[in-house]
């Protein structure tokens, strides 16, 4: 999603590794993690897309996600999908455990939480779903925006609520997520925050779809975005 | 997905007022659930939950031991276990023993095992009256329906929807007023519980080493329920199995405050066989009502076993967005939310509707407030799998999977991935100044549409990242 839609999202994440001493490589024969066909029940589907996943990427140090739901599938997910190829199982086990979302890295990796961006805004963050409860990240995302100059965060009421996009749950309930969505709006306007700030590039569309549907003045930002900013 | 489910979803979506009933209700049992769960309120919770988790995991791989154990101790207290297969079996015995005393009037109080097997309706054709007296239970059973939340069964009924129920079923003048509606039921149901035959109730809990039946409830219907008549029959699940009474300290602890907001309910019942010499009340025949109807057949499914170890509080329900969006009654049976989604078709078979495990966005908010632990996302993605095997085998729903196989090939072959991406986006759809509104009618078919039916769609950017990347 973020090659073929967000490339920005990319580039942002880039640069504030690199700013931070990274070497970044990004091995081109990779795609996607697979979990829209696991997710609709297509588990041989995304088997293969998995093991393509593995092909790819295995040779890499510390591969950094902008998504958590994408590195919640390689993390929580691909261990049960290959949980009868013992030979997978291993080599998905190993890539899991150098799989890490990007505030992640940053916060648990890295060690930083101020990385020296500047963005002046009102802001709020949404949390995705899969980073939230499969990954266990809620605090880091909010301390390096804490430490960005100029970033007024604010709290959305009810804060920890989904967006309504869930992969083909979005197209397949539509009126549904649809729905869901617009009440998460309801709450990012009531915080009077002018920029959404998420982890999750699906999250973002989502809400930006309906913000842009609604015609509300917010804008939506991933949060290396903010991040690369000064 | 069933037409039927479809339009329950859209009447329910496209109904203000029971949006705001619904969203409202669930909302303040949700706030009064994570404030009396907090840390400061109950430090141990996450301890309490692991715990209670591992006992229904033990009961469950030691059922058959727990079962023959209550048993052994409800006989010693003098009352009775009778086992049963289905629905059928039940209400024959209910009926049979109805008759041998001559009972004519059953009250009732709340159970959803009961709602599941249709009991009413069923002791109806017998012959029978079955009064529901819990207010909630009333009220639905009044106006014909099935409860709309596990816990709370009239939660979308409004005073207005009770004003106008009650004019019309019970004759009395019309009536606004929450308190007073409920003395109108009060006074009603006090009829009924003094002249009942019999008391049926459900089970929260099944003791095994003390054969006793546990009921928590707030509104003292259920104590009237079970020892105003001279007799009553529980029916319980068998999964309602916990092994000691010490076990109840961490269930009781859990399950009001999960489904309620409350430390304990405002009665917490612990009964064991019928009325013994020298006390003053209690019925004079006390029956449990050990019910199967497809939970053994769960039993056998190691995987998902687990959905066995549900409580019934419906914490669940209150933190779904899903369920706060389309309600109880667009569910296909009278389980609904998330626990529904995972135990309907395991009880009624995969294809009863089988786009149910479908409808939820994977939030996994349910799980995180199951005090039992029930890995309810992960249930959903197996009955998602099993759906497509079942799919497979019956040659149905070849396009989607057609375009799945497609999409798995075209990101294993990267060239083609490109190409593929390019070609979207000069094809796509797009508007000057921003994000897409619409698309050409030839277009606007499909995800598309359905995507575009809600929302705008992004633009396609100029250049993919990996080829700003190339560029760098």
């Amino acid at each position: 999603m973020v090659d073929q839609l967000m490339p920005q999202v990319g580039m942002a994440m880039v640069e504030v590794l690199e700013r931070l001493g990274y070497r970044v490589d990004f091995p081109e024969r990779q795609t996607c993690c697979g979990q829209p066909a696991f997710n609709s029940g297509y588990r041989a589907e995304a088997r293969t897309v998995a093991r393509h996943f593995l092909d790819t990427l295995e040779a890499s140090e510390a591969i950094v996600i902008p998504s958590g739901s994408c590195a919640s599938m390689v993390k929580n997910h691909y261990p049960s999908l290959f949980e009868k190829e013992p030979a997978t199982l291993a080599r998905a086990e190993s890539v899991a455990a150098r799989v890490w979302e990007f505030s992640e890295f940053l916060t648990r990796v890295a060690g930083v939480e101020d990385v020296g961006a500047r963005f002046e805004d009102v802001v709020t963050y949404h949390d995705g779903c899969h980073s939230l409860r499969e990954m266990g990240i809620r605090e880091g995302p909010r301390r390096l925006l804490a430490h960005v100059r100029g970033l007024d965060l604010r709290e959305m009421q009810p804060a920890e609520e989904c967006c309504g996009f869930g992969g083909t749950f979005s197209v397949k309930f539509a009126e549904l997520s649809g729905a869901m969505a617009r009440t998460r709006i309801e709450a990012i306007l009531r915080t009077g925050a002018r920029t959404v700030v998420s982890a999750d590039p699906s999250c973002l569309m989502q809400i930006q779809g309906v913000l842009s549907r609604a015609g509300a003045p917010v804008r939506t930002l991933h949060l290396a975005e903010v991040l690369a900013s000064r | 997905m069933s037409i039927e489910f479809d339009r329950k979803i859209h009447r329910t979506l496209e109904d203000a007022n029971l949006q705001l009933a619904v969203y409202t209700a669930t909302g303040r049992l949700k706030d009064g659930r994570t404030e009396i769960v907090s840390p400061a309120e109950l430090p141990d919770y996450q301890e309490l939950r692991t715990e209670a988790h591992a006992l229904k995991k033990h009961v469950m791989e030691n059922l058959d031991h727990y079962l023959e154990e209550f048993e052994r101790n409800v006989e010693a207290h003098g009352g009775h276990v009778v086992y049963a297969k289905d629905a059928t079996e039940v209400t024959d015995f209910v009926v049979g023993l109805a008759k041998e005393r001559g009972a004519r009037l059953i009250v009732k109080a709340k159970s959803m095992t009961s709602e599941e097997l249709d009991l009413n309706e069923r002791l109806e054709h017998h012959g029978l009256e079955a009064v529901e007296t819990d207010l909630g239970e009333f009220i639905v059973q009044l106006a014909h329906e099935r409860p709309f939340h596990i816990v709370g069964p009239s939660l979308h009924k409004t005073r207005y929807d009770v004003a106008e129920l009650f004019t019309k079923n019970l004759g009395v003048a019309r009536e606004e007023v929450p308190e007073k509606q409920t003395a109108i039921a009060r006074r009603v149901l006090r009829q009924k519980f003094l002249a009942a035959d019999m008391g049926i109730s459900g089970a929260n809990m099944l003791v095994a080493d003390s054969g006793a039946v546990v009921l928590v409830e707030n509104e003292g219907n259920i104590r009237l329920t079970t020892s105003a008549p001279k007799i009553h029959i529980a029916i319980a699940g068998i999964e309602k199995m916990i092994p000691r009474a010490q076990d109840l300290a961490t269930f009781l602890k859990l399950l009001a405050r999960s489904g309620t907001g409350q430390r304990l309910s405002v009665y917490t019942s612990i009964l064991s066989g019928p009325r013994r010499e020298g006390e003053i009340d209690g019925p004079e025949e006390f029956y449990v009502v050990l019910l199967d109807n497809g939970r053994t057949r769960l039993l056998a499914d190691r995987a998902k076993r687990q959905s066995l170890y549900c409580l019934r509080c419906g914490a669940c329900l209150n933190a779904c967005p899903v369920y706060r969006k389309i309600g109880g009654h667009s569910f296909p049976w009278v389980y609904s939310g998330p626990i529904g989604a995972i135990i309907t078709p395991q009880f009624l078979g995969i294809g009863h509707e089988p786009a149910l495990p479908f409808a939820s966005s994977l939030c996994g908010a349910c799980a995180e407030v199951c005090p039992v632990k029930i890995e309810i996302p992960e249930l959903l993605l197996s009955l998602r799998g099993e759906v497509r095997k079942a799919e497979a085998r019956e040659r149905k729903n070849l396009l989607e999977k057609l375009a799945f196989r497609l999409f798995a090939w075209i990101m294993t072959h990267p060239r083609l991935y490109e190409m593929a991406g390019r070609a979207a986006a000069a094809t796509a759809p797009s508007e000057t100044g921003g994000w897409i509104r619409s698309a050409p009618a030839l277009m606007n078919i499909g995800p598309l549409r359905a995507w575009l039916s809600q929302r705008d769609l992004p633009p396609a950017p100029p250049k993919s990242f990996r080829e700003l990347w190339r560029r760098r």
